[in-house]
C-alpha cells in the first residue's frame, strides 16, 4: 500500500506524469460519475424534436442528426468502454503475461520451449483480420474484443519478462536464498516477482493506451457492441449519421478529443514510469541530442569542404583555360 | 591430509562437465571440462585456499561442493555425507551448514531489500524463530560484523563496498554454518578495505571457529590468511600442502611461475619472474597428459601421454608433476 502511494507521489511529481494523471483522473471520474454529469440519457433515442441540434447552452455538443441523442452525454458515457476495455485488457494481459514469462524464465526446461514457441507463432498471426472473423462467429461484445486482445497481448510481455527473470534467477542473492534453503515459492514471491513488477506497471499503462485505440477502431468499423456507447462507435455514427454532410464538425471532434486525451494521459503516466524504474532514459536522451549536435556540426563540416573543393575545382579549370589560351 | 583430524569437507575426484551447445548434429558431444578429477579434504577450523588463474574451475569448484551444481563425476562429503546421495530435504537441511561470500557485494544483495530483511532472509527461510528472536540475532550480528543496529532500515545503496560485504558476510553466519565459500570476497573491494575485511573473516573465524575455503586469485591474500593452498591449473589440481612449504619451495613448474608473479617489496632479491609461452588451452580439449605440459618449460615426452597423479613429496605437500623441481631447492 505504502509502495503504490509512494509511486503515485513519484508519478506526481514527474512533469509528464502529473499532466498524465491529472487528464486521467478526471477521465475516471467522468466514467465513474457518469449517471451524474450527463444532462441527458444519451441512450434516449426517442427525442425525435431534437435531431441534429447544434451545440448551445441546453445541448453543449449539439444532438446526433439521425436519433437526437444528446453528444456531451454520449461522450462522457464513452469514457466507460474506452477506460473499462483499455485497464481490463492492460491488466489481464499484465497477469498473463507475468506468469507465462515467469515460468518461462524461472521453471525452464519444456515449459521455457513450449511457451517461447508459442510465443513465436503468436507474434506473428495479423489480429485485425482474426478479429473480424472471430467477432462474426461467436458475436459481438467486448468480452470478445478483450478476449481477443489479451490472447495476443500477453506474448511481447512475456519474452520481456522472461529475458528479466532470467537476469534475476542468476543472481547472487537468489543463490544466497537458495543456500538457505529456500523453496522456488519463496524465491519467485520475494525476488523475482517484485524484480519484474515495475515492468509490469509500465506495461499495463502503455499496452492499456494502444488497446484504447484498438477498440475504437473495431468499434469504427463496427466490431464493437452495437447496443453500447464508445467513442469509436461514436464515430462511426457520425460517419453514417452525415455529420460530414451537414459540417457537424463537433460531433466528430468530440469522440476524437476523448480518444486523443485518454491515449494521451495513459503515454504520459507509461512514459514517466518508464523514466521513474530506469533514470538511465534521462541520460539517454540528452545522449541522443549531444550526438544530434555533434552530427549537424560534421554534415556542415562536409558541406564547407564539397564547397571548398568545387571552388578549387573551378579555380584549377580557370587556371588551365588560362593556360590554354596564353 | 594426516589423519589426526577430521575431514569437514572432502571431495573425492570431482568432475563437473558442461555440454557445449550446438555444434554438428550427431557429432560426438563436446564438454567443457571446468573441473576435471579434483580431490581435497579440508579439515575442521582450517582456511583452504584456492588458487588458480581466470577459467582454471576454481568458482564451479566451489559451487559443486556447495551443492548449487551438480557433478558429472565423483563424490561430495560434508560431514561425512554424501550430499549428492541424500534426498532433498536432508540435503537442504545439511547445506544450511554451509555458505557462500560472494565476489560482488553489488550484485549478492537484493536492492529493494533493507539491511534488516537481506539478513533476516535465511533465518525465516528455516523458520523456527519469532520476530523478536530474528531482530536479537541481526543486531548480534551487525555487531559481530562492525555495524551497528542503526543500519538496519538502510538499503544496500547507502552502504560502501566493504560495508556491503560487511552484511553479505552478516547474512552468510545468520545460521550459523560450520563452512563458508568465499569466492573472492575481496577482489571486488578497494585496496583500502581488502584488509578490514579480511581481518573480519580471520576474527570471525577465532570466534565461531568456521571453515573456510578460499577461492582467490591474489597469492599476496591467500599467504596471509591461509593455512592450506591448492593450485588448479585447467581444471586440475596441480600442487596442494602446507602455505609455508607450497610458497617456500614451490615443486610444480606451474606454481613456480605463478608464484613469481607476485610483486615482491624486496628488490634485490626479487625472484626471477618465469613468462610462460603461449595460451592456456581450451577446456573442451585437454591435453591428455597433463593439462600443463603445453606450457612448462620442462615437459618431456612422458607429460605428453600420461596425466601426473598428486604425489606426496614431503609431509604435507603434494605434487602432480612427473618431473618435481626438487634438486633445485
Amino acid at each position: 500500500m505504502k509502495g503504490t502511494l509512494n509511486l503515485a507521489k513519484k508519478i506526481w511529481k514527474h512533469p509528464q506524469g502529473r499532466v498524465g494523471l491529472i487528464i486521467a483522473g478526471i477521465l475516471v471520474f467522468c466514467a465513474v460519475f457518469a449517471p451524474l454529469i450527463a444532462p441527458y440519457d444519451p441512450y434516449d433515442v426517442t427525442a425525435r424534436s431534437e435531431k441534429g441540434l447544434s451545440p448551445s447552452l441546453s445541448h453543449p455538443l449539439g444532438t446526433t442528426i439521425s436519433t437526437g441523442q444528446d453528444i456531451f452525454s454520449m461522450l462522457i458515457y464513452g469514457a466507460r468502454v474506452s477506460l473499462m476495455v483499455g485497464l481490463i485488457t492492460g491488466i489481464l494481459t499484465a497477469l498473463i503475461g507475468a506468469f507465462m514469462g515467469i515460468l518461462a524464465g524461472y521453471v525452464g526446461g519444456l515449459a521455457d520451449t513450449l511457451i517461447m514457441r508459442v510465443v513465436d507463432v503468436m507474434l506473428v498471426i495479423p489480429t485485425l483480420p482474426l478479429t473480424i472473423v472471430l467477432t462474426n462467429l461467436f458475436g459481438k461484445s467486448y468480452f470478445m474484443i478483450i478476449f481477443i486482445f489479451v490472447i495476443f497481448g500477453w506474448t511481447g510481455l512475456a519474452r520481456v519478462i522472461r529475458a528479466q527473470v532470467l537476469v534475476l534467477k542468476n543472481s547472487n542473492y537468489v543463490k544466497a536464498a537458495e543456500l538457505a534453503g529456500a523453496g522456488r515459492w519463496h524465491i519467485m514471491m520475494r525476488h523475482i516477482l517484485p524484480g519484474v513488477s515495475h515492468l509490469l506497471i509500465m506495461n499495463t499503462a502503455l499496452s492499456s493506451a494502444g488497446i484504447m485505440v484498438a477498440e475504437a477502431g473495431l468499434s469504427f468499423l463496427g466490431l464493437g457492441d452495437p447496443t453500447a456507447i464508445s467513442w469509436g462507435k461514436m464515430l462511426a455514427d457520425a460517419q453514417s449519421g452525415g455529420a460530414l454532410l451537414f459540417g457537424h464538425w463537433w460531433w466528430i471532434l468530440a469522440p476524437g478529443i476523448g480518444i486523443f486525451l485518454s491515449v494521451f494521459s495513459f503515454m504520459r503516466i507509461g512514459l514517466a514510469l518508464e523514466e521513474i524504474f530506469n533514470p538511465r532514459m534521462k541520460r539517454a536522451g540528452a545522449m541522443n541530442r549531444l550526438f544530434k549536435t555533434l552530427n549537424n556540426t560534421y554534415i556542415q563540416k562536409i558541406f564547407e569542404e564539397m564547397d571548398e573543393a568545387e571552388r578549387e575545382e573551378a579555380r584549377e579549370a580557370a587556371k588551365e583555360k588560362g593556360g590554354a589560351s596564353a | 591430509m594426516s589423519e589426526n583430524k577430521k575431514a569437514l569437507v572432502r571431495v573425492e575426484d570431482l568432475k563437473v562437465h558442461f555440454p557445449v551447445k550446438g555444434g554438428m548434429p550427431f557429432a560426438k558431444k563436446k564438454y567443457v571440462k571446468a573441473v576435471n578429477g579434483v580431490s581435497l579434504e579440508i579439515e575442521a577450523g582450517e582456511t583452504f585456499g584456492l588458487v588458480g588463474e581466470s577459467g582454471c574451475g576454481k568458482s564451479t569448484l566451489g559451487n559443486a561442493i556447495l551443492g548449487m551444481q551438480k557433478p558429472t563425476d565423483g563424490k561430495i562429503f560434508f560431514k561425512d555425507q554424501d550430499i549428492h546421495a541424500l534426498p532433498a530435504k536432508e540435503f537442504k537441511e545439511l547445506r544450511r551448514g554451509m555458505q557462500m561470500i560472494f565476489q560482488d557485494p553489488f550484485s549478492s544483495l537484493n536492492p529493494r531489500f533493507d539491511v534488516y530483511h537481506i539478513i533476516a532472509e535465511p533465518m525465516q527461510i528455516r523458520g523456527g524463530m519469532t520476530e523478536e528472536e530474528i531482530k536479537n540475532r541481526i543486531s548480534e550480528l551487525l555487531h559481530l560484523v562492525g555495524l551497528s543496529d542503526d543500519d538496519m532500515p538502510r538499503f544496500p545503496s547507502d552502504f560502501s563496498g566493504g560495508q556491503r560485504q560487511r552484511i553479505g558476510i552478516a547474512r552468510a553466519i545468520a545460521l550459523n554454518p560450520e563452512f563458508l565459500v568465499c569466492d573472492e570476497p575481496v577482489s571486488a573491494l578497494d585496496v583500502s578495505v581488502h584488509a578490514q575485511i579480511l581481518n573480519l573473516l580471520m576474527d570471525l573465524q577465532k570466534e565461531l571457529g568456521i571453515t573456510y575455503l578460499f577461492i582467490s586469485h591474489n597469492l599476496a591474500v591467500v599467504k596471509d590468511i591461509c593455512s592450506k593452498v591448492a593450485v588448479m591449473y585447467l581444471g586440475s589440481m596441480m600442487e596442494t600442502g602446507d602455505t609455508q612449504l607450497i610458497f617456500q619451495k614451490p615443486m610444480h613448474p606451474y606454481t613456480r611461475s605463478l608464484l613469481s608473479a607476485v610483486l615482491s617489496v624486496d628488490i634485490d632479491n626479487a625472484p626471477q619472474r618465469i613468462i610462460l609461452k603461449g595460451d592456456i588451452p581450451s577446456p573442451i580439449n585437454t591435453p591428455a597428459g597433463c593439462p600443463f605440459c603445453t606450457r612448462c618449460p620442462y615437459a618431456k615426452e612422458q607429460c605428453m601421454k600420461e596425466k601426473p597423479e598428486l604425489r606426496e613429496m614431503e609431509s604435507g605437500h603434494f605434487v602432480a608433476c612427473h618431473f618435481p623441481l626438487v634438486e633445485e631447492q
